[in-house]
């Protein structure tokens, strides 16, 4: 994992944009209608997600080597 | 880590109120970041918006905020921006709000110069009421009130607000986030009337309608059909098919404002130090 | 006081605006209004204050309230159709507390009507012009002088109860050229705009209302980060679909006026201690009725008149009294018949009520008003 994804629940709706826009599909939308990450270790933090989602509700760091 | 555009937000209101994958919340993102990249002081910076669901982002946002009544924020704007030239004041309004009954004022606001940063969210219909078509609503889309099929011609805000005097005139869309951003901040540092249009989905007003209701498909559309302005401006006329259009800041040039030349006018009149 | 001047009705008006503290005015052209904004024009910006002319009266409206929110003192002036279309704004301030001043130079409608005649048929308007329900204070000036009084009060109650004054003239007024002496600048009392009592640390909010019911609503820029809305909102100022919220703050946006409603609601009496009937009139009527009535006094009539000052909230009080004392009341107007409706039921049956109407586009005669005294006086009740 070279990320870490915080995510905002109360502020996802659902729409599936980071989802659709995500180029490493770690993303998916479950059924209560909530982002949720399916394949964290993929993710490259390119902030496609967090650039995109129009409720401020998903958030990617890169994580810092310890 | 908790990003610093969170602090232009009032907390409590959120989440806000927009439909799942609406592109109004990436615009007021867009907006507050071009503040943040601008430095302005929040104490010092007023939101005024219309009436619509793109009008209700001044209810979120952590300034002074006025929403005002539909198509009316530019002569609500200009009257705080006259009283009190040092106020950053920057206007949120629909293609509605802004084109239809608002567009009078729109065109006036752009005339007298007056130093205003305006954008437009633009979802080409009325959302709020339902889907209605507006007059940015492209001929032959689709909506409650042009079931089939829109036969009125569109406006183009921006050559709109370019011809009517405007002195800074770009657009962009909620799918380029970024260049949005970049252009809302080159309007804010333009000493005069700044238009923006953002072009942004509505998937559950105009999407729905038109075939098109998944909002990630709408932002695709976006990516796919917007031509930034030097790319478009060398496109044969045959490749600017009717989807295309192009993006970019489109007009700048530097004019006297109004709370300037008034300041002018007050000199004349003998009250500067009253 | 000062130099006597000659001068209009309308540019008292703008003289008694500016001495009030008003440093901003947006408006359009409109006869029988246009001296007020060429007025404002030419003054304003002697003073440090703007001057803007808008492309409607809509526009007129939005720029004056954007005006007072950021701080300064604003009016706007119209006539007729430029009213009807400031409606839904007037009702914005109504709504959101905004202190604003409404001249309306009243000439013969409905629509374009007769432009350049007078007519008082906006009495209504001024109470009832936008939608919902809403508190209303409008004034009626009856001479030059009275002109520049009543438009130092508007804007002084605009500021004291936070919400839209009609300054409800007539062409008579405005266009009536007399000679005045204006009081010196000392002499004149100003309600400056309300400040707020606490911090925005200390929880401010800013439609908390204080002790009469007024809120103390920041000016934009003070750092107060207020919402304004004209959707019905709470003391913090958002939107909020309550029934309880909805409920208390109409009542509170008329309670405000209506505990302040003996102070606020102005009435001369003249010829009335051994009156047994009264003539009513306001505005550019009563200096017509005032002659007929004196005329009517020679001929032994003992009759006197009421002169509204304040038409809105109207004046029950002064009214019921009237009432229980005299024989019979005429009510004149410039106009089909309005203002006697509210007389009617005040009065409720007390006396008879008639009504002197006149619509031709011309002024009273006092002779008009006359032959309606006399009718009253041989029909009123024995
Ligand atoms: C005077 C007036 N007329 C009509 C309306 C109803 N109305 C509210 S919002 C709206 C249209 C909004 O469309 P737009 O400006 O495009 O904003 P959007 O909701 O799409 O963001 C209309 C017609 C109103 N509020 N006021
Ligand atoms: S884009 Fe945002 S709101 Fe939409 S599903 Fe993803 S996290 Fe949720
Ligand atoms: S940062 Fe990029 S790869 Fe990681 S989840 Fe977001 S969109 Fe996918
Ligand atoms: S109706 Fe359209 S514009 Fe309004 S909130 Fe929903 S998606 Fe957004
Ligand atoms: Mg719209």
């Amino acid at each position: 994992m070279n990320s870490e994804i915080t995510i905002k629940l109360p502020r996802c709706k659902g729409c599936g944009i980071c989802v659709a826009f995500c180029p490493k599909q770690v993303l998916a939308v479950d059924e209560l209608g909530k982002v949720m990450v399916v394949n964290a270790d993929a993710c490259i933090a390119c902030g496609q997600c967090e650039l995109r989602c129009p409720d401020y509700a998903i958030f990617v760091d890169k994580k810092v080597k310890a | 880590m908790e990003r610093s555009f969170e602090k232009y937000f009032r907390q409590n209101r959120l989440p806000h109120l927009w439909c799942p994958g609406c592109g109004n919340g990436i615009v007021m993102k867009a907006i507050v970041q071009a503040i943040e990249k601008k430095g302005l002081d929040q104490d010092k910076t007023v939101i005024v918006s219309g009436i619509g669901c793109s009008s209700r982002a001044s209810g979120y946002m952590d300034f002074d905020t006025l929403h005002t009544a539909h198509g009316r924020a530019i002569p609500f704007a200009t009257g705080i921006k006259l009283a009190n030239p040092e106020l950053n004041v920057i206007v949120i309004t629909g293609d509605g709000d802004c084109t239809a009954i608002g567009g009078n004022h729109f065109i006036h606001g752009c005339r007298r110069n007056v130093d205003l940063t305006v954008v437009l969210f633009n979802n080409s219909i009325y959302g709020m009421t339902g889907g209605q078509a507006s007059p940015m609503t492209p001929t032959h889309k689709k909506a409650t009130t042009a079931p089939y099929g829109a036969i009125d011609r569109n406006f183009d805000a921006c050559r709109l607000a370019e011809a009517a005097g405007a002195t800074y005139v770009a657009r962009s869309t909620a799918f380029h986030v970024q260049h949005l951003t970049d252009m809302i901040a080159g309007g804010i540092d333009n000493k005069g009337f700044s238009f923006i249009e953002a072009i942004c989905q509505c998937p559950t007003s105009f999407g729905r309608k038109n075939k098109m209701a998944d909002p990630a498909k709408m932002m695709m559309w976006m990516r796919d059909n917007a031509v930034m302005k030097a790319a478009w401006d060398k496109l044969p006329d045959d490749k600017k098919t009717e989807e295309k259009f192009p993006i970019g800041l489109f007009y700048n040039e530097s004019e006297t404002d109004y709370a300037t030349a008034y300041n002018e006018v007050i000199q004349i009149a003998g009250g500067a130090d009253k | 006081m000062s130099k006597a001047r000659l001068m209009q009705g309308n540019e008292a008006c703008v003289e008694g605006a500016l001495a009030a503290g008003v440093r901003f005015f947006g408006g359009y052209p409109i006869t029988p209004s246009t001296e007020i904004a060429e007025g404002m024009a030419k003054l304003l910006p002697t003073v440090g204050g703007k001057f803007v002319q808008m492309e409607d009266e809509i526009a007129s409206m939005g720029v004056v309230l954007g005006a007072s929110l950021a701080g300064k003192k604003a009016v706007t002036a119209s006539s007729g159709p430029g009213i009807s279309l400031k409606q839904e704004l007037i009702g914005y301030a109504a709504a959101a507390e905004i202190p604003v001043v409404i001249v309306n130079v009243q000439r013969v409608g409905p629509s374009t009507g007769q432009p350049t005649a007078p007519s008082q048929g906006d009495v209504m308007q001024a109470r009832w012009g936008t939608h919902g329900d809403h508190p209303m204070i409008a004034l009626s000036p009856w001479s030059v002088r009275e002109a520049f009084d009543t438009a130092v009060m508007a804007v002084n109650y605009s500021e004291r109860f936070r919400t839209p004054v009609i300054l409800l003239m007539d062409e008579i007024v405005g266009h009536l050229r007399e000679k005045v002496e204006l009081p010196e600048a000392s002499a004149i009392e100003i309600y400056p705009r309300r400040k707020p009592t606490c911090s925005r640390a200390e929880g401010y909010q800013p439609f908390t209302p204080d002790k009469d019911l007024v809120p103390n609503t920041a000016n934009f820029g003070e750092g107060y980060h207020i919402h304004v809305t004209g959707l019905i909102h709470d003391d913090t100022g958002f939107p909020i679909g309550s029934p309880k919220i909805t409920r208390e703050v109409t009542k509170r946006l008329h309670e405000k006026i209506d505990i302040a409603r003996d102070e606020i609601t102005h009435v001369e009496e003249y010829f009335m201690d051994d009156a047994e009937y009264a003539v009513v009139a306001f505005g550019g009527t009563a200096r017509t009725a005032y002659e007929a009535v004196a005329n009517a006094r020679k001929k032994g009539i003992k009759v006197g008149m009421v002169r509204l000052i304040t038409i809105w909230p109207f004046a029950d009080k002064a009214i019921k009294k009237i009432a229980e004392k005299v024989k019979g009341i005429l009510v004149a107007e410039l106009n089909y018949g309005q203002l006697v409706g509210e007389v009617e039921r005040v009065v409720a049956g007390k006396c008879p009520v008639e009504l002197c109407a006149k619509y031709d586009m011309t002024i009273f005669e006092p002779a008009e008003i006359e032959a309606g005294i006399d009718e009253l006086v041989a029909g009123g009740k024995a």
